[in-house]
């Protein structure tokens, strides 16, 4: 069963349909890119993904749970990345990650195992105690990303993790995410960077809160003729919604 | 330049907020403080001990309660009975004719009666007595002009609860009151406001943390960090002020308590609806400071304000610990006296509570 379903999500605020019908599906160990420019709808459909969001209409399963009737159930299941990193600038980095440890109720002896561990891939152990407002902004995402996994969730939702960070931080970042998939992690990652989306193994594009196209990046691509994701997402622009297909 | 100028005045001619405190607050306060600045006292509660209960007694009695300023609320039986009344809070002075007090004025020329005035309330008490004193100052010269022979008829003043008539009675309770609030309200205010800046709520809300949690969890160092405070403000008014302490100490570490979390629930509701911490700080100093101060009773007497505004007065946390403070320290009561202001209070706790959480729910969509 697939970890990450969308029926005909939908979402309107009063008059304004921020996400109209939206059918998804993402497959286990999939990197899945959510693109789309800014207020396509990407952040409304993940908050309502994470049950954060009360659908208006249609129906999400992420894990196998009905978002919808049970959100605090999928909230144990899944991890989370948001833009600003997740984590508390005036918490050492030792205890930015004992509090998650603590939220999502992992043992003391298995968060401190965890937290030597994390420590050690990072190299952060000469940082340890340091404030994180006061870590370089590579360092960052990275230990936000690692917080996110530490209860070992299936399922993994990024929300624009690389705002703001330079191309070398960022493919460093990425080289985690992989790790994460090979392991069998289900990531899904919002972006409007049209470059990341060359690292996922599928995309779907979001305009005016409706997919108008989702496939690999190689195929749709080739659909359009284009050499890049970015010119990709200009032509699909260019094109209008008439050039969308909802297809797989 | 001019362009400039005009800017502004554009600026400023669209930022409603601004244009509320441009011309909404100085109407608001004018009109609130000249409601509210008002000493005079009316059908102030009182008591009437007269065991000759001859004409004299009755007739000066009456005058005084035609005054306006008095409404006789019991007559008592015996002596012993005038301090429950005051412990009881149910008047704020007593009138006390001694036995023989018409044959005295007649025979001897001379008489004395007695005002107890309720130190709780030191304002009003003051008041009371010099009203008092300046009717029976005037009954005294009618008598004298009907029966040609001068008396001479005195007023004898005590203060219940306050005999050396020390003037911290009058602030230290209200000013203990309104910075236990004052603190516990701001500190709390900016907390959730502070998450939503940062950009760390959704994190906590996407997590398996329930809102409650999550309030509650926002509540409770407060609360232990507010109850220190609330220590060394007690101990500075009993110290330094020299306010007594006769009741139960124990009963007044949970009053404290109480009161801590009520307005530490309050703060947390302004923290649900204000979008950042400047705003919740602005709503905490400004919404609750000036209403504390001036509709709680602590400086201005609540029984001369317009209804309005006592009713007002009643919505506020302070209102009701004031007397808790009061009773438990000045005159050394208990809840068989303060059980309403305690529920009330508890009341307002859960109430809080549970609109704050009511309106934190509400936000997340």
């Amino acid at each position: 069963m697939s970890p990450i379903i969308a029926r005909d999500l939908t979402k309107t605020f009063g008059a304004f349909k921020a996400v109209d019908r939206l059918n998804l599906e993402v497959r286990q160990g999939e990197i899945f890119g959510f693109l789309g420019a800014n207020g396509a709808g990407k952040t409304t459909a993940l908050r309502m993904l994470t049950g954060l969001l009360t659908p208006s209409a249609g129906a999400a399963e992420v894990a196998g749970i009905d978002v919808f009737r049970h959100p605090n159930r999928v909230k144990q299941r899944i991890g989370y990345m948001s833009q600003k990193f997740s984590l508390y600038e005036d918490l050492t980095v030792r205890e930015n990650i004992r509090l998650y440890g603590g939220i999502y109720g992992l043992k003391p002896a298995v968060i401190r195992s965890k937290t030597e561990r994390i420590l050690q891939e990072l190299e952060l152990t000469d940082h340890q105690h340091t404030l994180a407002r006061a870590l370089p902004l590579g360092w960052k995402q990275k230990l936000a990303f690692s917080t996110a996994m530490l209860h070992d969730p299936a399922i993994v939702f990024l929300d624009e993790p690389t705002s703001g960070v330079d191309p070398l931080t960022r493919r460093q970042f990425w080289e985690l995410i992989y790790a994460a998939a090979a392991r069998g992690v289900t990531l899904m990652v919002t972006t409007h960077y049209m470059e990341e989306a060359e690292y996922c193994m599928r995309v779907s594009i979001m305009a005016e809160g409706r997919i108008v196209a989702l496939d690999t990046p190689g195929r749709l691509k080739a659909r359009f003729n284009a050499q890049t994701m970015d010119e990709t997402f200009r032509k699909i622009a260019e094109w209008g919604l008439r050039s969308g297909d909802m297809g797989d | 330049m001019f362009f400039f100028i005009r800017k502004e005045f554009l600026h400023i001619l669209r930022d409603r907020r601004t244009l509320m405190i441009l011309f909404g607050m100085p109407v608001a306060q004018v009109l609130l403080f000249g409601f509210v600045l008002n000493n005079e006292i009316k059908d102030a509660p009182i008591a009437v001990f007269d065991p000759a209960g001859d004409e004299t007694s009755v007739a000066l009695t009456n005058k005084l309660a035609a005054s306006g300023y008095f409404h006789i609320e019991t007559r008592l039986r015996d002596a012993g009975a005038i301090e429950p009344e005051f412990r009881k809070g149910h008047i704020k002075m007593a009138l006390v004719f001694p036995p023989d007090f018409g044959r005295a004025l007649a025979h001897e020329g001379r008489a004395t009666v007695q005002l107890i005035g309720d130190a709780g309330d030191p304002n009003t008490a003051s008041a009371l007595i010099n009203y008092a004193q300046a009717i029976i100052a005037d009954y005294q010269m009618a008598y004298n002009q009907r029966t040609g022979a001068p008396v001479g008829l005195t007023a004898g003043t005590r203060m219940q609860y306050n005999p050396e008539q020390k003037a911290v009675f009058n602030f230290v309770p209200g000013v203990m009151t309104m910075i236990l609030m004052l603190i516990a309200a701001m500190m709390t205010s900016i907390t959730l406001a502070r998450e939503k800046e940062l950009g760390t709520m959704e994190v906590l809300l996407v997590s398996p943390l329930r809102p409650i949690q999550i309030l509650l969890g926002k509540t409770i160092p407060y609360l232990f960090l507010s109850m220190i405070n609330a220590v060394v403000v007690v101990l500075l008014g009993i110290f330094v002020f020299g306010m007594p302490m006769r009741g139960s100490v124990a009963l007044l570490t949970a009053e404290c308590f109480l009161y801590m979390f009520v307005s530490l629930a309050l703060g947390i509701f302004i923290s649900t609806r204000a979008k950042d911490q400047m705003t919740a700080m602005f709503f905490s100093a400004l919404g609750l400071l000036m209403p504390t101060m001036l509709l709680s009773g602590f400086i201005f007497p609540r029984e001369s304000m317009p209804w309005v505004l006592q009713k007002i007065g009643m919505a506020i946390p302070a209102t009701w610990f004031n007397p808790i403070i009061k009773g438990i320290m000045i005159k050394g009561v208990g809840l068989e006296v303060l059980a309403t202001q305690t529920i009330v209070l508890g009341g307002m706790a859960v109430f809080l509570l549970a609109l704050s959480l009511k309106n934190f729910k509400d936000r997340l969509q």
